[in-house]
């Protein structure tokens, strides 16, 4: 029930939800108008808040005087093979956690938990060790196992939720009418889930997309490098490039906002569903 | 706690989720009888076959180089000198506590977390509240605050960077078009003003998560009661503070509690705006501890993860414990 709002209220609301607005998009829209500005003009006053002249020199620069390609190529094939691998381990260990009743389950869920409280980059030096030890640093496949390792727990229990609003009575009709467990789980559960699941992944690969400190600490070489480290690269110099930085910056972002725009919905329903019921 | 109990009432097996066949029947209390049938060796192995690759990269690439790496707190254990691991006891804890910007960086994590956690609470449960009249376009309304969260910490730290930049930093070209300021601020080279921007972009990179939250929960206190408490002729004010607080005030507990961890673990806008300078003076504790390990004193690193361990475990218990007691008061 929500009572009547005088028109001072009305005006008070809609100018707070107003200036929020525009305070979150700001940012967003600086490091774009920097990025279409020209090099000369990023650095100089008074300060433009439209470009003068549109150009994309910020952009060709980015490419020529680093590997961006290369760093996209990078980000793109880890966070891809890591949220799918991810997606799908997790997809397994949800459906146990949420279909069955044992009495480890309190324990493995708790275990789970407790990473989302501690952060990866605690062990970051251990972590150094053991993979210098498989032979793993300084290697895109290293790189991606550990981004599986790191998104499981969240998908998994992501995903668990999306399970508890599936009735058990359907994979049990599939079983009756002589399907294997397997085949109910991905023949009748999944293709019902699939907007859940696109969530998961999306979630997935936007925080692998995303990751720093495990890519700077067993990444290296120039060539192998994820669009991430490579910008921790730009910002250590002392003369920070702010034209090819904010390119760099918009061509990040872009991709995963528009995922996000797809997922969000899912993703707030997940977080919600977790918090509210506590 | 109640999920837990229900949890060990339920069917025994072997804690590391090893093979199967230990998950029988034999319950007290069997949810159903078509559950109980249903718990064959078959399903066993389906289950541990289905449980076993998460929990197996969980453990070997998450749990066991934490586990492995607090030895490492009582280990001299440097990448400069792999020669000499020996046992050193406390000396790294020692080492820390010795050190004086170890009690400037704990003085900035709680000024980080406060002056951060603060103003997302009540911007997020202002925005809340106002989202809860409908509107048009509210939906598109939501989601293009809940942008900012397809960026990451890191990115967000070079945004704002870029911004607070002394010379052609937008913010200071705004304050001084809008008479605030006569000379530009150098933000991020005066560690005061530099604690003050970076905690800026926190609270704007947070205030969503709150009030996507709060709405939630505002939208789950039932219309009865917010009737019953008009009929009572309760003001506004007097119903949000008496009535809709009260009834959501777990959820708001444990996403302060969740908030304040999530904070306090959150290096990566630190890190990409100001690196924890100037001089180590915006360095919170995980932001440090990166800075150790990148040092290669894996040794201390450690310590200062067992550091933060500890005083997030302690932060739980004193918060849960304090809003236990709170919650007993008022009933």
């Amino acid at each position: 029930m929500i009572t009547r709002e005088t028109p001072l209220a009305r005006t008070v609301r809609i100018a707070f939800l107003a200036l929020w607005l525009v305070i979150t998009l700001f940012p967003l829209y600086w490091i774009a108008v920097t990025s279409f500005k020209s090099p000369g003009s990023v650095f100089s006053y008074p300060l433009t808040y439209w470009p003068k002249v549109f150009s994309l020199e910020n952009y060709a620069g980015l490419f020529a005087k680093s590997q961006f390609g290369v760093y996209v190529a990078n980000s793109l094939v880890v966070s891809i093979t890591a949220a799918l691998v991810a997606t799908l381990i997790s997809l397994m260990s949800a459906y146990v956690l949420a279909r069955f009743e044992f009495r480890s389950k309190g324990a493995l869920l708790m275990g789970f938990l407790v990473t989302q409280m501690i952060p990866s980059f605690i062990a970051l030096g251990p972590l150094y060790l053991m993979f210098t030890s498989l032979g793993l640093v300084d290697n895109r496949f290293g790189l991606t196992l550990i981004y599986i390792a790191v998104c499981i727990p969240f998908c998994t229990v992501m995903l668990r939720g999306f399970f508890a609003n599936v009735p058990d009575a359907l994979e049990e009709a599939a079983m009756i009418d002589g399907c294997s467990r397997v085949g109910a789980l991905f023949r009748v559960l999944v293709p019902v889930m699939k907007p859940g699941i696109v969530a998961a992944f999306i979630f997935n690969f936007v925080n692998c997309w995303n990751e720093l400190f495990l890519s700077v600490t067993l990444i290296n070489s120039d060539g192998k490098k994820t669009i991430p480290t490579a910008l921790n690269d730009f910002i250590s110099s002392y003369n920070i490039d702010w034209g090819s930085m904010s390119a760099a910056a918009v061509l990040t972002i872009v991709p995963t906002m528009v995922l996000f725009a797809f997922a969000s919905r899912y993703i707030v329903q997940g977080l919600t569903a977790g918090a509210v019921k506590g | 706690m109640t999920k837990l109990d229900n949890v060990t009432k339920g069917h025994p097996s072997t804690a590391t989720g090893a093979p199967g066949p230990a998950v029988a029947v034999g319950s007290a209390e069997p949810r159903s009888i078509r559950r109980r049938r249903a718990f064959t060796v078959r399903r066993g192995a389906t289950m541990v076959a289905f449980m076993a690759p998460a929990v197996l990269f969980v453990a070997v690439f998450i749990y066991y180089p934490m586990v492995s790496g607090s030895q490492m707190a009582f280990r001299n254990w440097n990448l400069n000198n792999l020669t000499d691991t020996a046992f050193v006891g406390f000396k790294n804890f020692q080492t820390i506590f010795a050190d004086a910007t170890f009690y400037t960086v704990l003085g900035n994590t709680v000024v980080w977390v406060v002056a951060s956690i603060v103003p997302q609470f009540v911007i997020g449960f202002a925005i809340a509240l106002f989202l809860r009249r409908t509107f048009p376009f509210r939906g598109l309304y939501q989601a293009l605050i809940f942008f900012p969260w397809a960026i990451s910490g890191f990115l967000i730290g070079i945004l704002f960077r870029w911004m607070f930049n002394s010379e052609f930093g937008v913010i200071n070209d705004l304050l001084s078009k809008a008479g605030i300021i006569h000379s530009p601020i150098p933000w991020l080279a005066d560690p005061k003003t530099a604690m003050v921007a970076v905690i800026i972009a926190n609270v704007w990179y947070g205030v969503t998560f709150f009030a996507i939250i709060i709405l939630a929960a505002l939208q789950s206190v039932p219309d009865e009661m917010l009737e019953a408490a008009a009929l009572d002729g309760a003001g506004k004010a007097r119903t949000l503070f008496q009535v809709i607080v009260p009834y959501i005030r777990i959820t708001l507990s444990l996403t302060v509690l969740l908030r304040v961890i999530w904070i306090f673990n959150f290096p990566d806008i630190i890190y990409g705006m100001t690196g924890g300078g100037p001089a180590n003076q915006t360095h919170i504790v995980t932001t440090w501890m990166i800075a150790t390990t990148q040092r290669g004193d894996y040794g201390q690193a450690s310590a200062l993860g067992l550091i933060v361990v500890g005083l997030l475990v302690l932060f739980s218990i004193f918060f849960l414990t304090a809003s236990r007691e709170k919650k007993g008061d008022l009933s």
